[in-house]
């Protein structure tokens, strides 16, 4: 039985979202003349726009509910996905590797790749990122109709096949253009439609100070210090002080360097949008443009999930705001303690439904759906752009017309969202199978930030040693992850596949020194491997290599938008807000 | 600057934010009187709070492209940079 009854008035707001939408796509349709007008939107963006864009591609569904079950899960040390593991890779790409991707006419991540080391890496980045595309827009594609069907009782097949279409319709008519401009969109509806869910949820707990008591007792309740869930860094000192289960120093290493660098640097996904801006001072400028908002985010999506689990604090396990797992019988399922296990991820769309009179509540779906949508259609138009150019007219066709590439893009659009919705049954028939994929995709993703830093940073490193480097990488990453296991779980996908030779305290610190270890073994082998093999010449790597290129000099009117004093303001910002919540 | 093929990104979330608010406005208006309804929102109006912010933001985002768009052609009839996007 569906949680949530919608009136006439929601699907009124909900219909005037959609022909938005849609109606920005037509708008746009008579500008896609080339495939680069279509697949990376000509260079012609205002910073304003793609900074909201670079900030909203990583703002899918999965990031709102995942960071509210967080929150429910973790309390406010969750923001260290934001204060610790975004804005300082966010000011980095900006200031020290955006010069590089913008300036070295790369159009694609992977291209850089190719002008920067050799065929052979950029092939090994490109394939592993089109499969990663479209395997996360159909595990999202997925998540949004099971969702819809357990809130709203809607069929799982039509809302699949209908978001599909609504995307493929935008992005067909209107390229990487229509996409970020959507983003944008999208960006203002998850603002709006959530912040009445901060606004009423605190309302509803008696503040922030009511906040905190209700949380001081859950937290003491769980075996930890009271103000564990409202203070981010009290507790880091050890692993068993803190509700993740991490010390300060794997956090800041795994976390803070390794991956949020290796994201936030390397992920086509997201600088894509910088490099479709309309200059170089402009593509610096969009992390950094993007940080503003993010640094802000822990209280549109965390606070949400922290007030859920307040007020679950005085009913029974599973009777709260976050309902309980089902096992396939319907019954509660119990973990091996025989203790209730909660769905997290309901935290935040259960809120949503409680908490909003119907009006609001079309608001917030539509925004929710909407996120849904903007992560698919961002996946799919990476997707279409490292198809197109880096594998297709690098290894399938090389030197056809730009029509034809046009054409192949177009083409590549449709497929890729074909490929999502197929991965999207997939993962509704296979879960162990999703599992595994994630897996594996965090396996290759862990070292890339070394092949990225030495390529731009150390012009003596070669092709060979960064192919090299990023196989032994991914090689260290699947041995650490499979002779480690996390307290409380069984070998299996979860790690320990090989032998369990270390216990850590959570996964999230198996996973923060699985990418930590391969992050090190890429950065060793790659300037071993560099060190034994012949550098290109100096005056091929003009431009790609941060020594061999000129400072970029910033064109703007003001001097409050150069890239630096934008940066320094940003840092200082996110370093008052640990201050204030540590 | 903001322009791209004769479309003001700010146009249309201005439109959609004024539609909205104005939906959600006259919504929160109409049911009012309905204290059952808003219980669950500790007795918060929101539709109509909330409603009248994003007719604020709606406004705010549709006089700026206004605003833009009469500079842009204003700097068109020179022969100054707006010209480019002609």
């Amino acid at each position: 039985m569906p949680v949530a009854q919608l009136t006439a008035i929601d699907y009124v707001t909900m219909a005037v979202y959609f022909a938005v939408v849609l109606g920005i796509g037509w708008a746009l349709r008579r500008r896609m003349r080339t495939s680069t007008d279509f697949l990376v939107s000509g260079r012609s963006l205002p910073p304003w726009v793609t900074g909201l864009a670079f900030l909203s591609a990583n703002l899918g569904a999965q990031e709102v509910i995942g960071m509210g079950a967080s929150g429910a899960k973790y309390g406010i040390a969750t923001s260290h996905f934001y204060w610790v593991g975004a804005i300082p890779a966010m000011v980095f790409v900006g200031i020290f590797m955006m010069p590089f991707y913008y300036g070295s006419r790369a159009r694609s991540v992977p291209e850089y790749l190719k002008l920067r080391f050799d065929e052979k890496t950029r092939t090994l980045n490109a394939i592993s990122f089109a499969a990663m595309t479209v395997f996360s827009s159909g595990v999202s594609m997925y998540a949004m109709g099971k969702l819809l069907n357990l809130l709203l009782g809607w069929n799982f097949d039509t809302s699949v096949i209908v978001s599909a279409a609504i995307v493929l319709a935008y992005v067909l008519l209107g390229g990487l253009t229509s996409a970020i401009y959507n983003e944008v969109l999208q960006f203002f509806m998850i603002v709006f439609g959530f912040a009445p869910l901060a606004w009423i949820g605190l309302r509803t707990v008696g503040g922030w100070d009511g906040l905190t008591a209700k949380l001081s007792a859950a937290a003491v309740t769980q075996g930890l210090p009271a103000g564990s869930y409202t203070h981010a860094w009290q507790g880091m000192g050890s692993a068993a002080t803190n509700p993740i289960g991490v010390e300060w120093f794997g956090l800041v290493m795994g976390l803070g360097f390794v991956l949020s660098f290796g994201y936030w640097c390397t992920d086509f996904l997201v600088v894509q949008r910088a490099m479709a801006a309309d200059s170089m001072t402009a593509a610096r400028r969009t992390p950094l443009i993007a940080a503003v908002p993010k640094m802000l985010f822990p209280f549109l999506v965390i606070l949400p999930g922290m007030i859920a689990l307040a007020l679950s604090v005085s009913t029974g396990p599973g009777q709260g705001m976050i309902p309980a797992k089902l096992a396939a019988d319907g019954a509660p399922l119990l973990n091996a303690a025989g203790r209730v296990v909660l769905d997290y991820d309901m935290a935040t769309p259960m809120m949503l439904v409680s908490l909003f009179p119907n009006g609001l509540l079309g608001l917030g779906l539509t925004a929710l759906i909407a996120s849904f949508m903007s992560g698919m259609a961002g996946n799919v138009t990476a997707f279409n752009t490292v198809w197109t150019y880096d594998i297709y007219q690098t290894h399938i066709r090389r030197g056809a017309s730009d029509a034809h590439y046009l054409w192949m893009g177009r083409a590549a659009t449709v497929g890729g969202i074909a490929l999502s919705v197929a991965a999207a049954y997939v993962a509704g028939a296979f879960n162990n199978i999703m599992d595994f994929l994630q897996l594996v995709f965090a396996f290759v993703n862990a070292p890339l930030f070394a092949t990225f830093a030495l390529g731009m940073f150390w012009r003596r490193s070669t092709g060979h040693g960064a192919f090299s480097g990023l196989v032994s990488g991914i090689a260290a990453a699947a041995l650490h992850h499979g002779l480690t296991l996390a307290a409380g779980s069984v070998p299996g996908v979860k790690g320990g596949y090989f032998a369990v030779l270390a216990t850590y305290p959570s996964e999230l610190a198996q996973t923060f020194w699985t990418a930590i270890v391969a992050f090190s073994t890429c950065l060793a082998v790659t300037i071993v491997v560099s060190l034994f093999t012949r550098p290109r010449p100096d005056e091929e790597l003009r431009g790609l290599v941060y020594s061999l290129t000129a400072r970029p000099v910033d064109k703007t009117k003001r001097w409050i938008e150069r890239p630096a004093v934008l940066a320094i303001g940003v840092l200082a910002m996110t370093l008052l807000l640990n201050l204030i919540f540590a | 600057m903001s322009q791209v093929g004769g479309l003001d990104l700010r146009y249309p979330i201005g439109g959609l934010f004024l539609v909205l608010g104005l939906i959600l406005t006259a919504y929160g208006a109409a049911t009012g009187a309905n204290a059952e309804m808003y219980a669950r929102a500790t007795g918060v109006n929101v539709n109509l709070w909330w409603g009248v912010v994003m007719l604020a933001f709606g406004a705010f985002m549709w006089g700026m492209a206004v605003r833009a768009g009469r500079r842009d052609s204003g700097a068109r009839t020179g022969s100054g940079p707006g010209s480019d996007h002609s």
